[in-house]
């Protein structure tokens, strides 16, 4: 069955009603996690702007809202939201309407966090239905607010495990008025791990780090400004003298091809539509290169080598292969039987993992909302 | 403000609980006479003041685990302490709690430029985290005006801000992870150099959880390296609506500046006179900086002075050299000074929705007339971060009654516009019995059960962030 509710009032009598699991639903485009029984309720009807402030950069939304129309809306005043989320839909092989609650569930942040943050960084404000069927809200629409618990970060990223979200704040930024793309070729993994902590250590205001091994024309590493025309161009110059001992940078600066390269990146492209799992591990920048070499799988960086994805022949145990590292690895892309089989998400430590199971038995005591999902 | 009633219990059993702190603790780590405690009977919200029953000052992770292994055991209350600047009451002791500071560990635990983190313990002040990077032209971005003071222990508990933040965000933006040890005495390591979390965002949850889940005694925060200049421009305004509406054009076209700040018209006077900046006597003074290359804020300034001129401007001032530049922060930077100069006075620090500025100012100068009592407002207008100064006598008997009830009064005008009771002092003790004018009960209730999950006896600052009456019952276990 699904449960289709109008607004937040009718979607908490539901979930106060439900009397088995509900598998928490937005577009359904990122079926990421293991398989969850139960009736599906979507969220997709709580949809639409609530409020939007440009000379605030403040947005306020139902949860259902499409993202394709939170970002139409921003762009009609040359804004923009700061993390840049992908769309899965081309990784994962599914289609329909992405959401920005789902956005806030999986935290959802693209090549730019590592200069603007996560989705939960951006994120100011929440209204949410806690497993009991409460109606509840944290944060606000202001971005300077410490009143109380922060549990605006802690509802963006837990995949509707404590609580339906309804309406989400953000606040948002100035598109820039141009970009550039500044390309390496030829390095090795190292050698652009390196680089690219030069470039994101240096004032030029990196607002991407990417290093593609696999790219058509061999290895590249890629570097983004944004900003005025006058200063992007000052600073591509100036990140090009950086980087000489890496040998002579090329500047693309035309819009489209900045943008193809950037979403290529961003919805990982390159993996779209090849057979077998797709990892995605965030680990210690410095030591991306060796762990990339560990996973003896095909590989591309982000965040400055931060963020390594890997696609691995089927039901790879990647982290058994990996063994203990500083960060995290989440399996994206796998089929039933490989998610039944091995974690979706990085086991937590027994201390961490206590702490998780209490706030989950404290916002779904019944354990109905998306159970199973988060361990 | 009450305060809970101490537990004679605990205060009976004093001796034991001493001594079994000395037992994990060097002596000089424990502190216990009437007169030493004396020293952390308050934080920078003076008006309120006890004694703790002890006060402990642990070098390393591991004691602080052994002292709280013991308090747990001893049912006795903890107040985790930083440097003691909080303006919330969020540091105040009871007499039957202990004090445990983390002032003595402050060193630095690794550097490390390539992946832009530094690991220090707590207790280090903000400043010397920048302090310990800028020689590699690094710095660490939130800077709240006390970060000469102020612990990085108290800016992760506070998710404290700064001037800066409108570009650089606050602390939760720039933290990484955290070593913390629960009341239980059990140590956790919450992130790290990598970046979220791989389950739920414990790491978030914590910043701003003005110690009531752990102590935190180690931090990896980001540094980010020094961009290549700074300068701001000073417009003066006739009208505050006027200075409002410039703001918001500003940030419509495009450019986001570090840093807007706003002074009305009692504040720039007050400042004047204290700091001679040489400000113009105007009803609304902006403070815009932004950051680059000299031609990279040559052409932001462009773009921010045309939007200034068009509102027509009694005053727009470039600095024109790092002397000016000096001279036009001066004024703001000496605003609190300025005003301990001449008064007491009480600094709020709620949140508006920017477009409510000019309403939320008249009312303000409204509100003071009926109570009789000034006000001056500076205001981190980017974000909508107000900081009215209340000035009032101390001396004189029910002035600080009467600002407490203005100061009341202001903090749910900024709840009734849509903004917030806090925007970076956090709750303390300060805001506490407000918060039923922001949440609703369930909305508090679920707030509680997180405390429940991390400490479920309440000892851990327990009469903080809640209304004493809404956290009764759970305070009550401590007993
Ligand atoms: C492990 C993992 C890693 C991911 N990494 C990235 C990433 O790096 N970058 C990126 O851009 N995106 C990432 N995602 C993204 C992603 O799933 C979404 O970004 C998203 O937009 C989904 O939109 P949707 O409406 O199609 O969501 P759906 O596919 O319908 O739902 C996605 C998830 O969110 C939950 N959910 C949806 N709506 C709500 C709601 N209103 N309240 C509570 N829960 C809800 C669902 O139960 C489901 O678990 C990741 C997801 C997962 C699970
Ligand atoms: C003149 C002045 C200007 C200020 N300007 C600003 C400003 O611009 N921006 C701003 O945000 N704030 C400002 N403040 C407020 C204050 O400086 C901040 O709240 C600061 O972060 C407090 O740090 P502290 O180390 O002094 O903490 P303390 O006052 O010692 O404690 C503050 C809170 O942190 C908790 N805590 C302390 N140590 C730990 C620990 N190890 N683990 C867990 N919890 C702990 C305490 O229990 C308490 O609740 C200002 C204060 C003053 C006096």
């Amino acid at each position: 069955m699904v449960l289709t509710p109008a607004d937040e009032k009718e979607l908490s009598e539901m979930v106060a009603a439900a009397s088995g699991p509900l598998r928490i639903a937005g577009g359904g485009t990122r079926p990421i996690g293991r398989h969850v029984e139960g009736d599906t309720l979507s969220v997709a009807r709580l949809s639409g702007v609530e409020l939007y402030e440009p000379g605030a950069l403040t947005l306020v939304v139902g949860a259902g809202t499409p993202v394709a129309e939170v970002e139409r809306v921003l762009g009609e005043e040359n804004q923009r939201l700061p993390f840049e989320p992908m769309d899965h839909r081309a990784l994962l092989g599914t289609d329909g309407t992405p959401t920005i609650g789902g956005v806030v569930a999986t935290n959802a942040s693209g090549p730019r966090r590592i200069q603007a943050g996560a989705c939960r960084d951006s994120l100011i404000g929440v209204r949410f239905v806690d497993g009991a069927g409460t109606r509840l809200k944290n944060g606000g629409r202001v971005m300077k607010n410490v009143t109380g618990y922060d549990l605006v970060k802690l509802m963006a990223g837990s995949h509707g495990t404590l609580g339906l979200l309804t309406e989400v704040s953000f606040k948002v930024l100035p598109a820039p008025a141009a970009q550039a793309t500044v390309s390496l070729p030829g390095l090795s993994p190292a050698q652009a791990v390196e680089a690219m902590a030069v470039a994101l250590g240096s004032p030029y205001e990196v607002s991407g780090a990417a290093h593609l091994p696999d790219a058509d024309g061999g290895p590249v590493t890629v570097l983004r400004l944004e900003g005025f025309a006058d200063s992007v161009a000052y600073r591509s110059g100036k990140l090009g003298d950086a980087l000489k001992r890496f040998g002579a940078a090329h500047v693309e600066t035309g819009s489209a091809e900045v943008a193809a390269t950037w979403r290529a990146i961003r919805d990982v492209e390159a993996f779209a539509g090849t057979p077998g799992d797709v990892w995605r591990l965030s680990v210690k920048p410095s030591d991306g290169a060796e762990i990339a070499e560990r996973t003896s799988g095909k590989v591309m960086f982000d965040w400055g080598g931060g963020l390594i994805w890997v696609l691995v022949p089927e039901g790879t145990d990647l982290r058994g292969r990996l063994g203990a590292f500083d960060g995290h690895a989440t399996l994206v892309r796998a089929s039933v039987e490989t998610r039944a089989k091995l974690p979706v998400f990085q086991p937590e430590p027994e201390p961490l993992a206590r702490l998780s199971r209490g706030l989950r038995e404290k916002f779904d005591p019944r354990g109905i909302l998306n159970p199973g999902l988060m361990g | 403000m009450e305060m809970p009633a101490p537990d004679t219990d605990i205060l009976s059993r004093k001796d034991r609980i001493v001594q079994r702190l000395q037992t994990v603790l060097p002596k000089t780590a424990v502190i216990h006479d009437d007169v030493e405690t004396r020293a952390y009977e308050c934080d920078a919200l003076t008006a309120y003041k006890c004694p703790p029953l002890a006060a402990v000052l642990p070098s390393t992770t591991e004691e602080v685990a052994a002292v709280l292994k013991i308090c747990h055991g001893e049912g006795v209350p903890v107040v985790p302490r930083g440097a003691g600047t909080s303006l919330a009451g969020g540091a105040l002791p009871t007499a039957d709690s202990v004090i445990l500071g983390v002032a003595r560990m402050n060193r630095v635990l690794e550097v490390d430029y390539d992946n832009r983190f530094i690991r220090v313990q707590s207790g280090r002040t903000n400043l010397s985290v920048t302090g310990a990077v800028e020689q590699e032209d690094f710095f660490y971005a939130p800077d709240p005006s006390s970060q000469l003071a102020c612990a990085i222990a108290g800016n992760i508990a506070m998710n404290s801000g700064g001037a800066h933040c409108l570009k650089y965000g606050v602390t939760t933006n720039n933290l990484l992870g955290v070593t913390m040890v629960t009341m239980e005495g059990e140590i956790l390591e919450i992130g790290g150099a990598h970046l979220d979390a791989a389950g739920y965002d414990l790491l978030g949850l914590i910043c701003g959880s003005e110690g009531q889940l752990g102590v935190v005694t180690e931090a990896t925060l980001r540094i980010l390296r020094k961009p290549e200049g700074a300068r701001p421009v000073l417009i003066g305004y006739d009208s505050n609506e006027v200075a409002g509406e410039c703001v918001s054009d500003i940030i419509k076209a495009g450019v986001l500046p570090v840093a807007i700040e706003f002074m009305d018209r009692p504040c720039i006077r007050a400042t004047e006179a204290f700091a001679k900046a040489g400000y113009p006597d105007c009803e609304a003074l902006l403070i815009v900086e932004v950051e680059g290359s000299e031609a990279e804020i040559a052409e932001q300034l462009g773009v921010i002075t045309q939007i200034a001129r068009r509102h027509n401007p009694v005053e727009l001032r470039e600095a024109q050299s790092a002397d000016e530049a000096a001279r036009i922060w001066l004024g703001r930077k000496s605003a609190f000074g300025a005003m301990g100069n001449i008064n007491d006075y009480m600094c709020l620090d709620g949140t508006i929705p920017v477009s409510s500025l000019p309403y939320v100012l008249k009312r303000i100068g409204e509100m003071s007339e009926e109570f009789g009592l000034d006000v001056a407002n500076v205001f981190h207008a980017g974000d909508g971060n107000m900081h009215p100064l209340i000035l009032f006598d101390a001396n004189k008997p029910g002035d600080l009654e009467t600002c407490e009830a203005f100061g009341a009064e202001i903090l749910k005008l900024c709840v009734e516009v849509g903004g917030c009771l806090t925007g970076e002092h956090g709750v303390g003790i300060e805001k506490r019995d407000l918060m039923t004018t922001q949440f609703a009960p369930d909305d508090l209730e679920v707030q509680m059960r997180v405390k429940d999950v991390f400490d479920a006896k309440w000892l851990l600052n327990p009469a903080k962030v809640f209304p004493l009456s809404v956290s009764a019952e759970r305070r009550g276990f401590a007993a």
